[in-house]
C-alpha cells in the first residue's frame, strides 16, 4: 500500500496531477448540475402561478 | 442536422441520450482511473511518473476537440443563424478551458521530473497556452455585451478566427523542434506507444469523450430553459404593463 501511494518516487507528481483531473471533472459537473436545477425550479416556479 | 436544431426536439432527444452517456462516463471512467493507477506497467524510463500520461493526453486531446467543435459550431451559428448553435458554442468553452487547465497543470507536473523543468516556451507548451487563453477570452467576450446576441456573434468571430490555432497545436512538434515529444498515437504508421498503456489510455480517453458529451447536453438543456424562462418573464412583464397602462393599441 505504501509502495503505491510511493509511486516509486513520483508521489508528488502523479497524485496532484490524478488530483486536478478529479477536481476539475467533479468540479464541472457539479457547477452544470446545480444550475440545471435551479432553473427547472424557477420553471417549475412559473408554470405554477400561470395555471392558477 | 436541422431536424435535430430544433430547441424543442433536443429538448426531447438529450433527455434520453443524457443518462446513457453519464452511465458510460462513470463506468469508462472508473475503468480508467483503476487500469491507469493498478493494471498499466511502469514506463522503463520513466517508471511510476509515466501513469501522469492517462489524465494529461486525454485531457489535450479533449481540449483541442472541444475548441474544433466550438469553432464549427460558431461556424454554423454566422452561416445559417441556427439557435442551438450558439448555445452550444457557449456549453462547450468553460469545459474545453477546464480539460486544458487540467492539460496544463498535469504536463506541467509531468515535465519537472522528466526533463527538469515546470515549462518551457517551447511551441506545443506555448500553443496550448495561448488555446487556454482563447477559450478564457471567448468567455469574457460572449458576456461582455448587454444585447446577448451581439455577445454571441462576437464570441463566434473569435473562435473562428482562434482555430488557426488548431493545426499549430497539432502539427507544433513536427514542425518545430520542441521539448514536448512527437504524437505516438495519432500518428501514419500507428500507435508507438505498446498496447499494455495504449489500452489504459483509450478507455480513459473514451470516458472523458462520454463525460463531456452528457455535460455538453445538460448544459444546452440548461441555456434552452433559461431562455425559455427569459421569454416566460418577458411575457409576464407586459401583462403587467398592460393591466397598469391598459391594453396596447
Amino acid at each position: 500500500m505504501m509502495d503505491f501511494l510511493a509511486m516509486g518516487g513520483y508521489a508528488r507528481f502523479v497524485w496532484p496531477a490524478y488530483g486536478v483531473a478529479v477536481l476539475m471533472l467533479m468540479g464541472m459537473a457539479a457547477v452544470s448540475l446545480r444550475s440545471w436545477r435551479r432553473r427547472q425550479r424557477l420553471w417549475s416556479e412559473i408554470s405554477a402561478t400561470r395555471r392558477r | 442536422m436541422h431536424r435535430f436544431a430544433n430547441p424543442a426536439r433536443f429538448m426531447r432527444l438529450s433527455e434520453r441520450l443524457m443518462p446513457w452517456c453519464a452511465a458510460g462516463a462513470v463506468v469508462f471512467l472508473a475503468a480508467g482511473f483503476y487500469l491507469a493507477l493498478f493494471v498499466a506497467p511502469p514506463d522503463y524510463q520513466q517508471g511510476e511518473a509515466v501513469r501522469i500520461m492517462f489524465v494529461h493526453v486525454p485531457a489535450a486531446w479533449m481540449a483541442s476537440f472541444v475548441y474544433l467543435l466550438m469553432a464549427v459550431a460558431s461556424a454554423v451559428a454566422l452561416i445559417w443563424r441556427h439557435p442551438l448553435a450558439d448555445l452550444a458554442a457557449q456549453a462547450a468553452a468553460p469545459l474545453g478551458a477546464g480539460f486544458t487547465l487540467v492539460c496544463l497543470v498535469s504536463g506541467s507536473l509531468w515535465g519537472q521530473p522528466m526533463w527538469g523543468t515546470w515549462w518551457v516556451w517551447d511551441a506545443r507548451l506555448t500553443s496550448v497556452l495561448v488555446l487556454f487563453f482563447l477559450y478564457l477570452g471567448y468567455i469574457a467576450l460572449v458576456h461582455a455585451f448587454d444585447d446577448p446576441s451581439r455577445g454571441a456573434r462576437a464570441g463566434a468571430v473569435l473562435a473562428l478566427v482562434g482555430a488557426v490555432n488548431l493545426p499549430i497545436i497539432k502539427f507544433s512538434v513536427d514542425w518545430w523542434s520542441t521539448l514536448h515529444q512527437p504524437a505516438s498515437v495519432f500518428r501514419i504508421g500507428g500507435p508507438t506507444i505498446d498496447r499494455a498503456m495504449l489500452a489504459p489510455l483509450l478507455v480513459m480517453a473514451v470516458g472523458f469523450m462520454l463525460y463531456f458529451a452528457s455535460l455538453l447536453m445538460l448544459r444546452i438543456r440548461t441555456a434552452i430553459l433559461e431562455s425559455r424562462l427569459r421569454a416566460a418573464r418577458l411575457g409576464e412583464a407586459e401583462i403587467a404593463a398592460e393591466t397598469v397602462a391598459g391594453p396596447a393599441q
